[in-house]
């Protein structure tokens, strides 16, 4: 692993040591083995003990770590007969955005993600996992298609935002958004979305208005990035740690601020420590949230996901009668 | 979200010192100077140049209903402040200083009313309040104007101006982009109309959500209407904007507004719009 995050330092360190002490043994042939078992232990503690104590950034910082799983190793790790499917049908695919079907626990899903580049060549193709109007308007389609021969649709979120460029305006960027909402809400089929790394903004919530929304552990879902506010309210980026504690974005804030339904664990230290790990504690939260909502009345999914998201929101009445939370 | 960012056409006159602000008012689109009366009594639209002033939320409501037909409705939903936000002042702190500098408890207001005797749901941002910004408030009062339309079957019709989202409330006023498209997917389904109204500035996840999903969206002369806020944009592409990017007229080129129309023909093209699109109203004129 190339790029570390700085309260990772004492880890990396460890790690190095341990390298090292197995090549000695190795050359050597000294037996390490006892004091190599000691550091191993030690190791899963520090990273324990780490990741349980992450402050707000250092969560921004893990959700954006560069080794996390994305939707395309999902796709690969715990789906089967993957089928891309591209395109918006007016104007580009958009490679921000992959969409397409695939198999899990046997049944058929439209699965739709996010897709961020594993290396700058890469990021260029997917603009950075940042999707122009056209993304969402494949997304949309995509999950129409999932409808209407009455399949699952599975979201996986992970996204910096929406791409503020000028084709993206010219093209109808809120459009696209607001149009995925207002559809989203009303689509008659069984929707699950995942958050697996950075829920940025609208152009998260693009994919995300569903029956369920599980957020990973060490993913985060916010209105606007801790830098960009920190940039507004504080006026100046070098506040983002404050920011990001106030905006409430961990898993645990979702969860219990209501709008996450599930947090799905991850391995210690963090999906990008043990890729497969997480993936398959996703595959086995997915699968059970689509057995309970999959085969319901589509019309009373529908009814329930209003009832949800009409809910959302804290206020008062001042007159008396206690307002919603 | 950058809700002052955006802010481009400062509301009080910078006048000249001999010329009291209260009672004179300088048009950014011509330079001349206007008597406040004039303006005002022109709907804040400049009579020389036609340049659309930002019109206090009360003007606006009157200006599109019959005269005594208005019923306010949630004019008591205050914000609770969910999160303990703090940034360099306490939520609280600016809720209050926003609810003394406008009279009103959020950056909304809803009712009932009649426009040309049609009867519709009515919600007319305020972007004097905390730039207009959507928090759990706004979007509860949207959703609560969309039901009323819904149990009355009448249109609904929201004049927006906002910087977005309401970061102090976080991820909850990131759900009211869902929460008003959701209630805005009833209405879809059950044939009532909805006139969106989009004025200076429209931007954020207010354009992102209901201010961009009208059967008609309307936009008045020279808003600046956008997803993303024009310095955000200058700064992800390292290059500056070409004049009138992200204006109403440049929506309408673009496809994203049916027409731009003067404020001062906006209740009779409303009007018309109803007409043709709410059952019972049709070929009444
Ligand atoms: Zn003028």
């Amino acid at each position: 692993m190339a790029a570390h995050a700085p309260f990772e330092r004492h880890i990396v360190e460890m790690e190095n040591q341990i390298s090292k002490l197995r090549e000695l043994a190795s050359k050597g042939g000294v037996d390490m083995s006892r004091e190599l078992w000691e550091l191993v232990a030690k190791l899963d503690t520090l990273r324990r003990d780490t990741y349980r104590n992450l402050d707000a950034m250092e969560q921004v910082q893990v959700a954006r770590h560069a080794g996390r799983p994305y939707t395309l190793d999902y796709v690969r790790g715990i789906f089967t007969e993957w089928f891309e499917l591209k395109g918006d049908r007016r104007f580009r695919n958009d490679e921000a955005i992959v969409g397409g079907w695939a198999r899990l626990d046997g049944r058929s899903v439209m699965v739709i993600g996010h897709q961020k580049g594993k290396d700058m060549k890469e990021n260029l193709r997917r603009n950075f996992g940042m999707p122009h109007p056209e993304g969402y308007r494949k997304a949309l389609r995509l999950m129409k298609t999932a409808a209407k021969f009455g399949r699952p649709v599975v979201t996986l979120v992970d996204t910096p935002g929406a791409y503020p460029g000028f084709g993206a305006e010219e093209r109808g960027q809120a459009e696209a958004i607001a149009t995925n909402l207002r559809e989203m809400a009303r689509l008659r089929t069984p929707t699950v979305c995942v958050v697996i790394g950075e829920g940025g903004s609208g152009g998260a919530l693009a994919l995300g208005v569903t029956d369920r929304i599980l957020v990973m552990e060490h993913a985060i879902y916010s209105v606007i990035s801790p830098e960009g506010c920190a940039a507004i309210l504080w006026r100046s980026a070098d506040h983002r740690n404050e920011a990001a504690r106030a905006l409430r974005l961990t898993s645990s804030d979702l969860l219990s601020l209501g709008v996450a339904d599930e947090v799905v664990p991850e391995p210690p230290g963090g999906a990008h420590t043990n890729p497969e790990a997480a993936m398959t504690a996703v595959a086995e939260a997915l699968t059970r949230n689509l057995s309970e909502i999959d085969g319901a009345d589509p019309e009373e999914l529908v009814a329930r996901r209003w009832a949800k998201y009409e809910a959302m929101g804290a206020w008062q009445e001042t007159a008396g009668a206690g307002g919603a939370s | 979200m950058a809700w002052f960012k955006t802010q481009k056409k400062p509301l009080t006159s910078e006048g000249r010192r001999d010329l009291p602000a209260d009672v004179f008012k300088k048009c950014d689109g011509c330079g001349e100077i206007l008597y406040r009366e004039r303006l005002v009594r022109n709907l804040h639209v400049c009579p020389d140049c036609g340049n659309h002033f930002r019109m206090p939320a009360a003007c606006y409501v009157e200006l599109l209903t019959d005269p005594g037909s208005f019923e306010e409705t949630g004019a008591d939903l205050v914000s609770d402040d969910p999160l303990n936000f703090a940034d360099l002042k306490p939520y609280p702190t600016r809720l209050r200083t926003a609810k003394e500098k406008t009279g009103r408890n959020e950056a909304v207001v809803t009712g009932r009313a009649r426009i040309e005797g049609i009867p519709f749901a009515l919600a007319v941002m305020d972007f004097a309040f905390i730039g207009g910004s959507m928090g759990s408030v706004v979007g509860e009062k949207i959703a609560r104007a969309g039901r009323d339309a819904l149990e009355r079957a009448t249109g609904l019709v929201v004049v927006s101006a906002s910087g977005g989202a309401r970061m102090m409330e976080g991820i909850f006023s990131l759900m009211q982009m869902a929460k008003t498209s959701a209630v805005l997917a009833r209405l879809h389904e059950r044939g009532l109309p909805y006139v969106s109204i989009l004025t200076h500035p429209t931007t954020g996840g207010v354009t992102a959500s209901y201010a961009m999903l009208g059967d008609a969206n309307l936009a008045e002369p020279g808003a600046l209407i956008g997803f993303a806020g024009p310095r955000v944009i200058e700064e992800t592409i390292k290059q500056e904007l070409p004049q009138g990017f992200q204006s109403a007229e440049f929506l309408e080129e673009h496809g994203m507004v049916d027409r731009v129309v003067d404020r001062r023909q906006m209740k009779a093209s409303v009007a018309t719009l109803l007409r043709h699109m709410q059952a019972g109203w049709e070929g009444r004129d």
